[in-house]
């Protein structure tokens, strides 16, 4: 996004102002901390996990089942308990997280730039461009969005790229909503005029102009539907529609341990559910307060 | 306002049909459904006379004409899997999901509208701040989940309540229900928490913001300088200006827990059609799914209009505005 | 003279907020007798809003009555109960808001909001109910009530609304009506309507009228005394004639020079420099000194003390304007 260049960017006072009121709630704090705490584990999985779950060399059948804290054959501690293939339960986690966080973060990135695309063009060009557009977009928030993904994923079959292209479709309506509303509000706006009668040209007005304007909301609105999307795709894998056993993310993790819930064995499927709830509520604790913060109609 | 009803029929229809062409496109377009059919082993001979008998060797626009007189007359083929009417499947299996539904939504106002009442009439009561707190986590938590942890926690640790399936049923005015028996409603209560879960979190949200936004107005003010009491003025004077967007969308929430029943279904073993959806979708019955989604369609676009003519029963201001149009 | 209908006392009332204490009222003494109307004057933020609501104890947290006594006929209100409260509010202590748009509930007709103002302090039968409210909207002049009970607030005109909202203030012929700058977001004709209208009514009634306004030309028309509030205390009050004709503090000087038809044709009109200080942050002496024309060096010293003069005039300034200027 072509955003670094152009004035309405936060310069380095205004960044610090930002930072200052963000930090004034506490618990939002506690939510970012807790975001980078979990991102950095995803990213650094291949050097804290006591083992490569996927390799199976390092895998003994002999472990599986095995409570939290049990000693695995290696001689490790096994913290949260291993599955039933014996894999260690904390670094089959770490290992899901890195893709769940991955299609949640790169579906989120794709709906938006589709959805702002879609916003900008359907608020700048009007007319019929703009009807159909938001005809499609009211058409798709009228539909629950774990349908449309249920049906889509279907439809497409399994895998990493057919679960984030179906991702994209639930979620770029939301963006194209809201970019067309705050563009339609820039629109109107005096320096949009200057810019025109400058005689720049309609791209440059767009998106040296318009497009920084509508970001806050779009920053808020992705937080939100990255956490949704990341929650979706657990549910899909689990429903057994969404990412294949190749792929374990976090919902897959949650799906094995199912069968052995009835015979109270709830590790297999607790600790990774629970993985999933601390990312899920620390991303919306961070757009829950970037929402009050970016939002200026709060602002006392 | 019957320009009004007119206006939201013909959005409705519009919707309808731009599903249709969506549902027929996209199950044609995406899979061939004939190799879900024949064994694995099939002769060239055995697909063609599948593909004949389904009619899938006609042309598209041949296929898209069958399909659309279909779905007018309410016929979406025979299920791949059961042999039997899709259609007719579906709706043997509406009641149950829909008596889900109906728990969940009521559970969400049951439980949901008083912690929302409370958190808004008195914002800086520690119990408040506790209410806003469960509230984000209830959007946090993923349904499928908790719904693992609800049976982990009352059916296997403790034992109180069943795991699966529906209680005894029975019909009551041609509708098969399992409300009207103490083992319906244990079987029943698990699931239908776990589907009211996330609209517990909105209406409690929505209650707040409203009663927060509702006792500062002038009203409120006015009302208690009549002298009434404290009940009259939260259980008229605010209940009933924050109940309009309340019931706006939890109409139109409705249809997404007849969506999301799609999943607790699935982990409670509830006989609904969504259970049955994701075991078309696993075996890619195609009539299944179509009747389904149009099913649903249908639903959906019912539950809209009456919400609409429901909202403006309730605010006079619309009702006003929907004569003179 | 008769036994006061209303004794305001050393009123203070206090808002308590995360910057600091914001004295809103503080040490406000006057007295209402029946029938009679007190215009109480001021500029936005100068407590008059906040004595109506401490008086009607409608005064929610962060804000508190903190000392002072108000007293209805003889009986102390303050720190009485909310229920004690809700008791005498509506039937002898009423209230008309500012904004006739924003007092009635949108949602509901006007007979429920008439009909539970009745059934509120006197339990009597729907129908009996539903009759007060027709001659209460009768007595207001509002053309066929019958019919008119059963409409919602936004089918009515902001005019004929504050004639709905005073016909609920004056349902149980209450001894003492709060009105809140009740005639500002009207139109001007429609006004002079409501004023004349308040005014026959109670007298008719005998009900005494707390007329709250920043209009000094309402004052002069309506009232029979006027009590000028600045930064939350009475700077002046006494019969309406005399402070009008013969202001003594420079800021009711300063606000009788700024309305623009008690001023000389071709003069200037008068202004008072500067704005309304925060209340947060008061000066040490006297607030209105560094706004103040006629400021000494003593006006920093400390508040200055309250002067009394004859038939109820008083005024809380050590220089204040003399006879000649102020005519």
């Amino acid at each position: 996004m072509s955003v670094t260049t152009s004035n309405p960017v936060p310069a380095q006072g205004e960044f610090a102002r930002f930072a200052a009121r963000f930090a004034e709630d506490r618990v939002a704090v506690f939510g970012l901390v807790l975001l980078f705490v979990i991102v950095a584990m995803a990213l650094l999985a291949p050097f804290i996990s006591p083992q490569n779950p996927y390799d199976l060399g390092k895998v003994d059948i002999m472990d599986s089942r095995q409570p939290p804290g049990a000693k695995a054959g290696d001689g490790f501690a096994m913290l949260l308990g291993s599955d039933g293939m014996g894999r260690d339960l904390f670094s089959s986690i770490l290992y899901g997280l890195r893709i769940s966080l991955t299609v949640g973060v790169l579906s989120g990135v794709l709906a938006a730039t589709l959805g702002l695309v879609l916003g900008l063009i359907a608020a700048y060009a009007g007319g019929r461009i703009e009807t159909l557009i938001m005809r499609i977009v009211d058409l798709q928030l009228s539909l629950p969005s774990v349908l449309v993904a249920l049906i889509l994923v279907a439809l497409l079959g399994k895998g990493i790229d057919k679960i984030i292209l179906a991702l994209v479709v639930v979620q770029w309506a939301y963006y194209a909503r809201t970019v067309r509303g705050s563009a339609l509000v820039e629109r109107r706006k005096e320096y949009v005029e200057a810019a025109r009668s400058l005689g720049l040209s309609h791209a440059r007005t767009v998106f040296r102009h318009i497009l920084p304007n509508c970001l806050a909301p779009v920053i808020v609105i992705a937080t939100v539907q990255t956490a949704h999307a990341i929650s979706l795709e657990a549910t899909l894998s689990f429903l057994g529609v969404g990412l294949p056993q190749t792929e374990p993310s976090l919902g897959v993790l949650i799906a094995n341990g199912f069968q052995y819930m009835l015979s109270g064995k709830y590790w297999i499927s607790f600790f990774p559910g629970l993985a999933l709830l601390l990312t899920i509520v620390a991303i919306n604790l961070v757009g829950d307060r970037l929402r009050d913060v970016l939002n200026p109609r709060l602002e006392k | 306002m019957l320009a009004f009803v007119i206006r939201r029929l013909a959005q409705a229809f519009f919707v309808v049909v731009a599903m249709v062409v969506l549902v027929f496109f996209g199950t044609y377009v995406i899979g061939d459904p004939v190799w879900m059919m024949v064994p694995g082993d099939a002769t060239q001979e055995q697909v063609e006379e599948v593909r004949r008998t389904f009619g899938f060797d006609q042309p598209v626009y041949m296929q898209f004409l069958t399909f659309l007189g279909d779905v007018l007359r309410g016929e979406f083929g025979r299920s791949y899997v059961h042999g039997s009417s899709a259609i007719g499947l579906i709706l043997d299996r509406m009641p149950a999901t829909l008596e889900l539904a109906l728990a969940a939504l009521v559970l969400a106002i049951v439980i949901g509208l008083p912690l929302g009442l409370f958190a808004g009439l008195k914002p800086d009561h520690p119990a408040s701040r506790g209410i806003m707190a469960v509230s984000i986590l209830g959007f946090s938590l993923p349904t499928f989940w908790v719904g693992l942890m609800l049976i982990m926690l009352f059916s296997v640790m403790l034992g109180w309540l069943p795991a699966t399936g529906r209680g005894p049923t029975m019909v009551i005015l041609g509708i098969e229900t399992s409300l009207f028996s103490l083992e319906g409603w244990r079987h029943l209560f698990l699931p239908a928490l776990n589907l009211a879960l996330l609209k517990i979190s909105l209406v409690i949200r929505l209650t707040r913001s409203g009663a927060r936004e509702a006792s500062l107005q002038d009203y409120v003010k006015f009302a208690r300088a009549k002298g009434l009491s404290p009940r009259r003025i939260i259980g008229v004077h605010i209940l009933k200006n924050i109940m309009i967007p309340i019931v706006t969308v939890l109409g139109l929430e409705f249809g997404s827990l007849v969506a999301f029943s799609v999943v607790t279904e699935t982990i409670f073993a509830w006989p609904g059609m969504g259970k049955l959806l994701l075991e078309a979708i696993q075996r890619l019955d195609r009539p299944l799914i179509v009747g389904y989604v149009m099913v649903v369609v249908l639903l959906f676009v019912t539950i809209n209009l009456i919400v609409d003519i429901l909202y403006s029963a309730l605010d006079p201001r619309v009702r006003l505005t929907g004569s003179q149009s | 003279m008769a036994e006061p209908v209303l004794a305001v006392d050393n009123l203070a009332t206090h808002f308590f907020t995360r910057d600091g204490v914001v004295k809103s009222v503080d040490g406000v003494s006057f007295t209402v007798a029946p029938g009679e109307v007190l215009g109480l004057v001021g500029e936005s933020g100068s407590g008059k809003s906040v004595t109506g609501f401490s008086i009607m104890g409608l005064i929610d947290p962060p804000g508190r009555i903190v000392s002072g006594s108000i007293r209805l006929k003889g009986e102390e209100l303050v720190g009485r109960t909310e229920a004690e409260m809700r008791a005498v509010r509506g039937r002898s202590l009423a209230m008309i808001f500012q904004d006739p748009m924003m007092t009635l509930n949108p949602v509901l007709r006007i007979d429920t909001q008439m009909m539970e103002a009745v059934q509120a302090h006197e339990k009597v039968s729907d129908k009996a109910a539903r009759d007060r409210a027709v001659q209460a909207l009768a007595q207001v002049g509002i053309p066929s009530p019958e019919e008119r009970l059963s409409a919602y607030p936004h089918q009515f005109s902001g005019g004929m609304r504050q004639r709905v909202a005073i016909a609920i203030a004056l349902i149980h012929r209450p001894a003492l009506i709060i009105a809140d700058e009740p005639t500002t977001a009207l139109d001007v004709t429609i006004q002079s309507q409501i004023l004349a209208e308040v005014q026959k009514l109670c007298a008719e009634s005998g009900t005494a009228l707390v007329w709250i306004t920043h209009d000094l030309a309402v004052v002069a028309g309506l009232a029979d005394r006027v009590a000028v509030m600045y930064a939350g205390r009475i700077v002046e009050q006494g019969l309406v004639d005399h402070v009008l004709d013969r202001p003594l503090h420079p800021y009711t000087h300063g606000l009788i020079g700024s309305v623009p038809g008690e001023a000389m044709p071709g003069k200037r009109l008068m202004q008072i420099p500067g704005s309304t200080p925060s209340l947060g942050r008061l000066p040490p002496g006297c607030a209105f000194e560094p706004r103040c024309s006629r400021a000494v060096e003593t006006c920093r010293a400390g508040a200055p003390p309250l002067a009394q003069g004859s038939q109820g005039r008083a005024y809380r300034c050590i220089n204040p304007v003399p006879a000649e200027e102020a005519a």
